[in-house]
């Protein structure tokens, strides 16, 4: 399938894509951030619908919004039951808006199916190389921040305790996410990408026991999910992100199996 | 060295105070919470921190933190102090995934050196040891008993060395046993090491058995006393 110059593109981009989401997935569960990824990728959705309305690219635009909205988070109350109920509302928002700029858009309505459903296979060199700028970025905030980020996130009462940055850190963190978001839609499509961001992560969780084991065990499903799509996709002609949501929503289900078998073993 | 003598050596270092509040105030916006706190926490000291829920004994010990402001008057913490913190509430839940030794270790500083790596295993293996966790570093602290938990948060507190161990009511949920083990093991600490230990509790029994001198949230302020005159009525809820 490497003879096609589109596969390799689409190859290098995806394995890019997935290292940085099982990265930052891990601790999206270990902060409880799963519903807030979701609703970042709805988000995202207004964002790449505006930067098609202006005339930026949807890439651009979904950076913007998720970027503004995740801050926003940051600085918003930090009693999580009444953050997600603001967030919720303000998603509902958000999606009417992308259907908004999308219908006032000139653009064919096959650009609203990419942006929703991903369109890895059609990814250009250029858009390669943005891509991996900016998951390599995210990888680089990870390396920095990897000590202090792992505290706060598996115990952040405990950092707080230490005399931790833990403010500091939470907005490092929600930018990455913010990122990731807007990487990982451009493959999986932002309607799934908290697939991508939640359940590798949250697989590694029941079946290993360590920050350096559940990344790579995060990575290692994200990785496996996206190139088995891929493939998939490229022989079977159906799309790659139903084979990546199966593969991971298979993996997750192993996984907490594994867990109840080995409570009662 | 045996534990006791060393206790005894430290006599005529007694007097050392680490800890000195003058007029200490706190407000929360218009709400007091103290006011003109005066206290002396002497160097190696157990002491036991008292009072109703809501009296301020949580706000206090984050004032010396560094974690809460203080409104007005003094606190003076000895600069060479680290202080080892234990905070009331945890949000461990049984899905947590990480194990007792990971959980630990969470508090170490990042390195790359391999010398400063090797350090840092020995230390881990020293603390767990000293906390009595050794057998239990590979067990999912989320599918911890509820000691084993206090253990392990004692543990990362005590890894970078402190002079000073806050710990706030974590016996509180144990049963008598556990607790009694808890204890044992902090006032080992406490003897061996010279470690000042500050002690939140609402238990009677602990502050009589373990504890030199109780200070004491009465009303706004705070009274230090002597731990034979400590009775069961400081420990009546919402007095
Ligand atoms: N961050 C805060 N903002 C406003 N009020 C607070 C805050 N923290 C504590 N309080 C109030 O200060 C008082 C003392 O609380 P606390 O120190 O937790 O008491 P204790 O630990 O003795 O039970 C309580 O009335 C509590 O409601
Ligand atoms: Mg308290």
């Amino acid at each position: 399938m490497f003879g096609y110059e589109f596969m390799k593109e689409a190859f290098i981009a995806s394995t890019f894509i997935a290292i940085t989401a099982g990265l930052v997935g891990v601790f999206v569960v270990s902060r409880n951030m799963s519903f807030l990824s979701h609703t970042l990728s709805e988000i995202g959705f207004a964002g790449a619908a505006f930067g098609i309305l202006v005339g930026i690219s949807p890439l651009a635009g979904m950076i913007l919004f998720t970027l503004v909205s995740s801050i926003a988070v940051g600085s918003l109350s930090t009693e999580s039951s009444r953050r997600e109920a603001s967030i919720s509302a303000i998603s509902s928002l958000f999606i009417g808006l992308g259907i908004l700029f999308l219908s006032l858009s000139s653009e064919s309505s096959s650009y609203a199916t990419n942006i929703l459903f991903g369109s890895i296979v059609g990814i250009s060199s250029k858009e390669v190389n943005q891509l991996m700028i900016l998951a390599l970025f995210v990888i680089f905030v990870f390396i920095i921040f990897y000590k202090p980020l792992s505290f706060d996130s598996f115990d952040h009462i405990g950092a707080r305790a230490a005399g931790l940055p833990t403010r500091l850190l939470s907005i490092a963190f929600l930018v990455t996410l913010a990122l990731s978001v807007s990487i990982g839609a451009q493959i999986v499509g932002s309607l799934l990408v908290f697939v991508l961001l939640t359940l590798p992560g949250a697989t590694a969780k029941y079946v290993v026991h360590t920050v350096p084991k559940l990344i790579m065990v995060s990575v290692g499903l994200s990785l496996a999910g996206v190139w088995l799509g891929l493939y998939l996709a490229f022989v079977t002609n159906w799309p790659v992100t139903f084979f990546i949501s199966a593969f991971e929503v298979i993996a997750y289900f192993l996984g907490l199996s594994y867990k109840n078998w080995k409570l009662n073993h | 060295m045996d534990g006791r003598q060393y206790y005894t050596d430290r006599k005529d270092s007694e007097e050392i105070a680490v800890i000195e509040a003058k007029d200490l105030t706190k407000r929360f916006g218009k709400q007091l919470v103290f006011e003109n706190l005066n206290f002396k926490i002497p160097d190696g000291e157990f002491i036991s921190l008292i009072g109703p829920n809501g009296s301020g004994k949580t706000t206090l010990v984050k004032i010396m933190m560094g974690l809460e402001k203080k409104t007005s008057g003094e606190l003076k913490i000895d600069k060479s102090q680290t202080i080892g913190y234990v905070p009331q509430f945890r949000n461990i839940d049984l899905d947590y995934p990480l194990d007792i030794e990971q959980f630990v270790r969470l508090n170490l500083k990042f390195t790359i050196s391999p010398t400063k790596r090797r350090e840092n295993n020995e230390l881990i293996k020293t603390i767990l040891a000293k906390t009595k966790l050794t057998e239990l570093k590979d067990r999912p602290l989320g599918l911890a008993s509820g000691g084993e938990k206090q253990k392990a948060y004692l543990a990362q507190s005590l890894l970078n060395d402190p002079k000073i161990l806050i710990l706030d009511e974590s016996t509180a949920s144990l049963d008598v046993e556990v607790k009694m083990q808890l204890m044992d093991l902090v006032k080992e600490l406490n003897e061996k090491y010279n470690l000042t230990v500050i002690f939140i509790t609402h238990d009677y029994e602990l502050t009589k058995k373990y504890t030199s001198r109780a200070l004491f949230f009465k009303g706004k302020t705070l009274e230090e006393v002597k731990v034979s005159d400590v009775s069961e009525d400081m420990f009546e809820m919402g007095s």
